[in-house]
């Protein structure tokens, strides 16, 4: 994604300087990425581009993105991002999110549902509908990272991040992803528990996707996230997991596309 | 120089270390005998009140969810040592304030605990190792920001005397603050405040907190009572910033012959020794500063004190300055070596006891301590004398 908007003034929202990808052209997809950042080489993303014009934000605190010192949830995030809508001009988007990206879309499907033509929810997090007693997302912060790469990941060694091959400000973006997820997702753990009983709001037709092996989102999970919402439907991809949308980019951006186009 | 005997309340009697994945956090508490762990308390108590009896002042701390250190609730033991001594002052380093969810409970505890004792609480806090934000389930981001602004709230509720006061802060939201007790110790018991980094001691010095580090050796020490006296000066609190201000912690045995002192200084090292912590629990996300985690993702690895774990000897402790270990005349040199290196200190903070370091050696190595070095110690390195290098000290 070489055509970055961001640059000159930036993309100025709350004080908050939003580093901005787009590519592609025609209807708008608004697409929120996971707690990994935006990966410029998507491929997904691409694939996408083909057919949409695709809006790619850092979330405050990820990438070149700032966080000021206010911000502390994804709720914030959600209100940024839908300030960020109307900066464009875009009244109405379809709206991808995965992982930590899709409570933020979530979220925001339920403060404006009347904005969002389609959901897509991508191995999303965001609500706690489990036993009080067991975590419906293991806790990624007491685990090796060995453990954590084998739960995000159906190949895990190809995915494994070649540190030598990294610059120290490469490194450094990955240290402060980490270090704003658990800004915003660590208690309560990965859920705001007040999204549960907003999801009733969310009018957009409303896909979840979950790789087969994602060892951080279970079936159950997901089953019960979209019992929440009014018109949702749940697909598996194979041979991927946390992240099917880098693992099998071909076959998730097709069941995407169908779903899009089909229901429009 | 004032002396403090401190003591973890380790508790021991564990399985062999491969058999757990770390002593920290997740060791499963079916390794505790509550009898053996009474037992326990009350010989570390005795142990505090002897270092009472040799003229020895008295530190605690508190840590959770492990073996190291059976304290999780410091004010507590506080207060039965503030009606079990009489005279040494009680030193509580510290209250972990980014992990108390309410600072003006930590105000109360304290203020009790001052009154309790007539005034003899020294009442220290710390930000907390990364290892307790998972029991704490305490965020690790803006740590900083959370200590300050509880530490700040506790001063504040410890000098207001006029009714209730509000303080709706960003991380602290309190619309009636009027605690009782006050404290005995006016306008409130000295401040202390420990750090390891050069930036954090800096911040302490512009408040004119006593400033505390931990086992940070030859390698660091300098740097960071550098950085507080700068702090102290850009605040406008004068030149010369004496050695009261500062303290340091060390490992410390002595012993009337060197083979005595070395027995003990090796069971003192269990402290180092015994510290297994997997990477996931050492290194929160936010806990370190961003150039810090570059390094650790590169595949380096940060001793937290000036020798590690791995390559723990009594030779390589001393050698480090973390350890102080000897004859009475050995250790005096030593820590006097240490003195000058980094531009002095007010403060000894002896760690004293750890792991399987006996009753009767734990004793026998205050004892020897405080009648054969302490003395040396107080004669030496007055506490009015003026920190820095040791020409602007001659100057001064």
């Amino acid at each position: 994604m070489n055509d970055v908007i961001h640059g000159g003034d930036g993309v100025t929202i709350a004080g908050i300087e939003l580093e901005l990808f787009e590519r592609g052209g025609g209807s708008p997809i608004l697409f929120l990425h996971g707690a990994g950042g935006v990966r410029p080489d998507d491929p997904f993303v691409d694939l996408l581009a083909q057919r949409y014009r695709v809006i790619v934000p850092s979330h405050p605190g990820f990438g070149k993105s700032t966080l000021p010192d206010w911000l502390d949830s994804v709720d914030d995030i959600a209100h940024i991002h839908l300030e960020l809508l109307d900066r464009l001009g875009l009244r109405q988007v379809d709206l991808i999110g995965t992982s930590v990206g899709g409570w933020i879309a979530a979220e925001m499907a339920t403060k404006t549902p009347e904005r969002f033509a389609h959901l897509v929810l991508i191995g999303p997090v965001g609500v706690k509908t489990g036993p009080v007693d067991r975590l419906d997302v293991p806790d990624m912060f007491a685990m090796p990272q060995d453990k954590l790469q084998r739960l995000l990941y159906h190949d895990p060694d190809k995915f494994r991040p070649d540190v030598k091959a990294l610059s120290d400000e490469q490194i450094a973006t990955m240290a402060r992803n980490r270090e704003t997820l658990a800004l915003i997702a660590w208690e309560p753990y990965m859920h705001n528990p007040k999204l549960k009983h907003r999801l009733h709001r969310v009018s957009a037709p409303t896909l979840f996707l979950r790789g087969e092996s994602d060892g951080l989102v279970s079936a159950e999970y997901l089953e019960r996230y979209a019992r929440l919402i009014p018109n949702a439907r749940l697909a598996t991809i194979g041979q991927a997991g946390h992240a099917p949308q880098l693992e099998q980019a071909q076959v998730t951006a097709a069941k995407v596309l169908e779903f899009l186009g089909a229901t429009r | 120089m004032k002396a403090w005997h401190f003591s973890e309340n380790a508790y021991p009697y564990l399985p062999p270390e491969q058999d757990y994945e770390s002593i920290r956090v997740t060791l499963p508490n079916r390794n505790y005998d509550p009898k053996l762990g009474a037992a326990l308390y009350d010989r570390f108590l005795d142990e505090w009140c002897i270092a009472e009896d040799e003229g020895v002042e008295i530190m605690l701390n508190e840590h959770h969810q492990t073996a190291t250190c059976v304290d999780p609730a410091a004010p507590i033991v506080l207060g039965a040592l503030a009606r079990l001594t009489k005279k040494a002052r009680l030193l509580i380093l510290g209250n972990p304030v980014a992990n108390r969810r309410q600072p003006v409970r930590v105000a109360e505890e304290m203020a009790m605990v001052d009154v309790l004792s007539k005034g003899r609480l020294e009442c220290g806090f710390v930000r907390g190792v990364p290892y307790e934000v998972l029991p704490a389930n305490s965020n690790p981001v803006r740590m900083n920001e959370r200590q300050w602004e509880a530490m700040d709230l506790i001063v504040k509720a410890w000098t207001h005397h006029d009714g209730p006061f509000s303080h709706e802060g960003r991380f602290f939201h309190h619309r009636n603050v009027n605690i009782w007790p006050r404290c005995y110790q006016q306008p409130h018991p000295p401040v202390w405040v420990s750090t390891t980094s050069p930036g954090g001691a800096k911040r302490v010095g512009t408040r004119g907190y006593v400033q505390a580090t931990f086992l940070t050796g030859y390698r660091e020490t300098a740097a960071i009572y550098n950085a507080y006296r700068a702090g102290w000066r850009e605040a406008g609190r004068g030149q010369d910033i004496p050695v009261n201000r500062l303290a340091y912690a060390c490992l410390l045995y002595a012993g009337d012959t060197e083979q005595q002192a070395r027995a003990g200084a090796e069971k003192l090292l269990w402290y180092m020794t015994s510290n297994k912590v997997p990477p996931h629990f050492q290194y929160p996300p936010g806990y370190l500063p961003p150039a810090a985690q570059v390094n650790l993702i590169r595949g380096a690895t940060l001793d937290q004190h000036a020798a590690n774990r791995g390559n723990a000897t009594v030779d390589r402790a001393i050698e480090a300055g973390i350890m102080f270990a000897g004859t009475p005349d050995q250790v005096f040199l030593q820590i006097k070596k240490f003195y000058d290196h980094v531009g002095g200190f007010g403060h000894l903070l002896i760690m004293g006891q750890a792991g399987f370091l006996e009753h009767d050696e734990t004793v026998a190595g205050i004892r020897c301590f405080a009648r054969n070095v302490y003395p040396r110690l107080k004669d030496a390195f007055p506490d009015l004398a003026i920190s820095g290098p040791e020409k602007e000290r001659v100057v001064a």
